[in-house]
């Protein structure tokens, strides 16, 4: 790693030193029938951090973040976000856990019949019962956030992949969340749409966001993520800032990781 | 060659009869496509749900009706249900057998096109707080029903056209109309041909008015097409 890039940090990073816990994972362990796909995984995202995973595929990097937001349950430890403890059977957490969280998926999952405006302002108006005005007021925002002002009368099937998952990713940021979860957002896209989506999400770390992403975009990780979390087998196999986790890693497997091309 | 010489003259004095056993036909279709549509919407969802007993008796109510002739059903329904001692009019037991007959088949189509929505559609509207109720309604059911419209909107048109077989048990619409002239004129090839035509005009008058039903209902649809 050269120092150029080592001095790629960002000013938030001294303004906010990992004072406050926002998502606290704690010894988790998740499993479908017979497969066990977590093995006891503990991790803490600090309020205002850019946390990157990155691992192999099936190394249960989705499943986390899945876990983390209650569309999976957990067999065993215990997850807690915004200091509310995560489980899918108690509706009233779940429910401050969908305030306090979003999420933005690898496929978009745009609503195909609704306008881009009408996507963004759906919960607004039935979740949070704003008026039509008051949310209209807040997705035009969220969509001159994302660079997209002009697509709001626009169908989703008229955009761009680029241009849906900044729609997606301004939906989230619509309903002002305190942590936004990212899976692969830009794993879908060819690679020439890659950028603009990343541009939005630095100008999100930059304002302080807190941010949990499983990427496999190693640059971005490496210039903007606060810590790297690699992930090997269902465990969190090593964690750093990302001067340490790609500069010196640790572990043959993270070797092996990092030198096979990603 | 046999020869045959038409002769239409009889329309002179019945074609008031023919408008009437139109709008017969247009009320007693008209009437079962609206409460077949809510039969059907709520088959499909009790079919999609998770209640197996629910599921499975809707399952065997929908494999019942479409293993069955709908003429026998409407002979269940007319000449079976008085039995029970419920006395039915002709027409009353016409549209109870059209309404369960397409409900039956519609909900499949319903379901076909809730079967077809993404987990991920799902997923991404819980993550954004919606309750079970409010992500059945606007993330389920509309784009299903959107999506299959086409499909649901051709069964229809087949139901109104199946409606003339309830002349068999006289209930007032087009077809029993067209009986009764024809044994009066004995004219039969003049008063089917007719009849034909009427049916004709009435399916692209239902095809047309579904149509404008789902413009207005579907507002994607009218928009990407232009
Ligand atoms: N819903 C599921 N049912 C069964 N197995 C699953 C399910 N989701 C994920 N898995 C399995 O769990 C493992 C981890 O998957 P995932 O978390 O998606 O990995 P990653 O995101 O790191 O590629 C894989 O072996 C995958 O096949
Ligand atoms: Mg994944």
């Amino acid at each position: 790693m050269s120092v150029n890039e080592a001095t790629g940090t960002r000013p938030r990073n001294e303004a906010v030193p990992g004072a406050e816990p926002i998502i606290v994972v704690d010894n988790v362990s998740k499993s479908f029938g017979p497969l066990q796909v977590l093995h006891g995984v503990s991790l803490t995202i600090e309020r205002g951090t850019m946390v990157a995973i990155v691992g192999r595929s099936g190394s249960g990097k989705s499943t986390l973040l899945r876990c983390m937001n209650a569309l999976e349950e957990i067999n065993g430890g215990t997850i807690e976000v915004c200091g509310n403890k995560v489980s899918m059977g108690d509706r009233p957490s779940v429910k401050r856990l969908r305030t306090d969280v979003g999420m933005v998926f690898q496929s978009y999952n745009l609503f195909p019949h609704l306008t881009v405006l009408r996507n963004i302002t759906l919960a607004l108006t039935v979740v949070q019962k704003k008026s039509r005005a008051e949310a209209e007021a807040i997705a035009q925002k969220v969509l001159a956030m994302v660079g997209l002002a002009d697509k709001a009368e626009a169908y989703p099937e008229q955009l761009s992949g680029g241009q849906a998952q900044r729609v997606a990713i301004a939906r989230s940021l619509a309903l002002s969340p305190k942590v936004l979860l990212f899976d692969e957002v830009t794993s879908a896209l060819d690679p020439e749409l890659t950028g603009e989506v990343l541009k939005v999400m630095e100008d999100l770390a930059r304002e302080g966001m807190t941010m949990v992403l499983v990427t496999h975009e190693m640059a971005f990780a490496r210039r903007l993520a606060d810590v790297v979390v690699f992930m090997h087998q269902g465990k969190v196999w090593e964690a750093g800032p990302p001067a340490e986790i790609f500069a010196d890693p640790k572990t043959p497997e993270l070797r092996q990781f990092l030198s096979s091309g990603l | 060659m046999i020869s045959y010489s038409f002769d239409f003259s009889f329309l002179l004095t019945t074609w008031p009869a023919f408008m009437r056993g139109a709008w017969q036909t247009i009320l007693l279709a008209g009437t079962s496509i609206a409460l077949g549509f809510v039969v059907a919407l709520v088959c499909a969802i009790i079919r999609s749900g998770k209640s197996k007993l629910a599921s499975g008796l809707v399952g065997a109510y929908v494999e019942v009706i479409r293993n069955t002739p709908l003429l026998v059903q409407i002979f269940i329904v007319y000449f079976g249900l008085p039995s029970l001692g419920l006395r039915l009019s002709a027409e009353t037991a016409a549209v109870i057998a059209l309404v369960i007959n397409t409900g039956a088949y519609g909900s499949e189509i319903i379901r076909a096109g809730i079967e077809s929505i993404a987990k991920g559609q799902i997923e991404a509207a819980e993550c954004l707080g919606l309750n079970k109720l409010q992500i059945y309604w606007h993330i389920v059911l509309i784009p299903a029903v959107e999506r299959v419209y086409p499909a649901l909107s051709s069964q229809f048109v087949l139901l109104m056209l199946s409606s003339s077989i309830t002349s068999q048990i006289s209930a007032q619409e087009l077809t029993a109309e067209a009986n009764l002239i024809q044994s009066e004129t004995f004219r039969s090839f003049e008063v089917y041909l007719i009849v034909a035509a009427v049916y004709l005009a009435l399916s692209v008058l239902f095809r047309v008015v579904l149509w404008a039903i789902g413009e207005v209902a579907f507002v994607r649809r009218r928009k990407l097409r232009t």
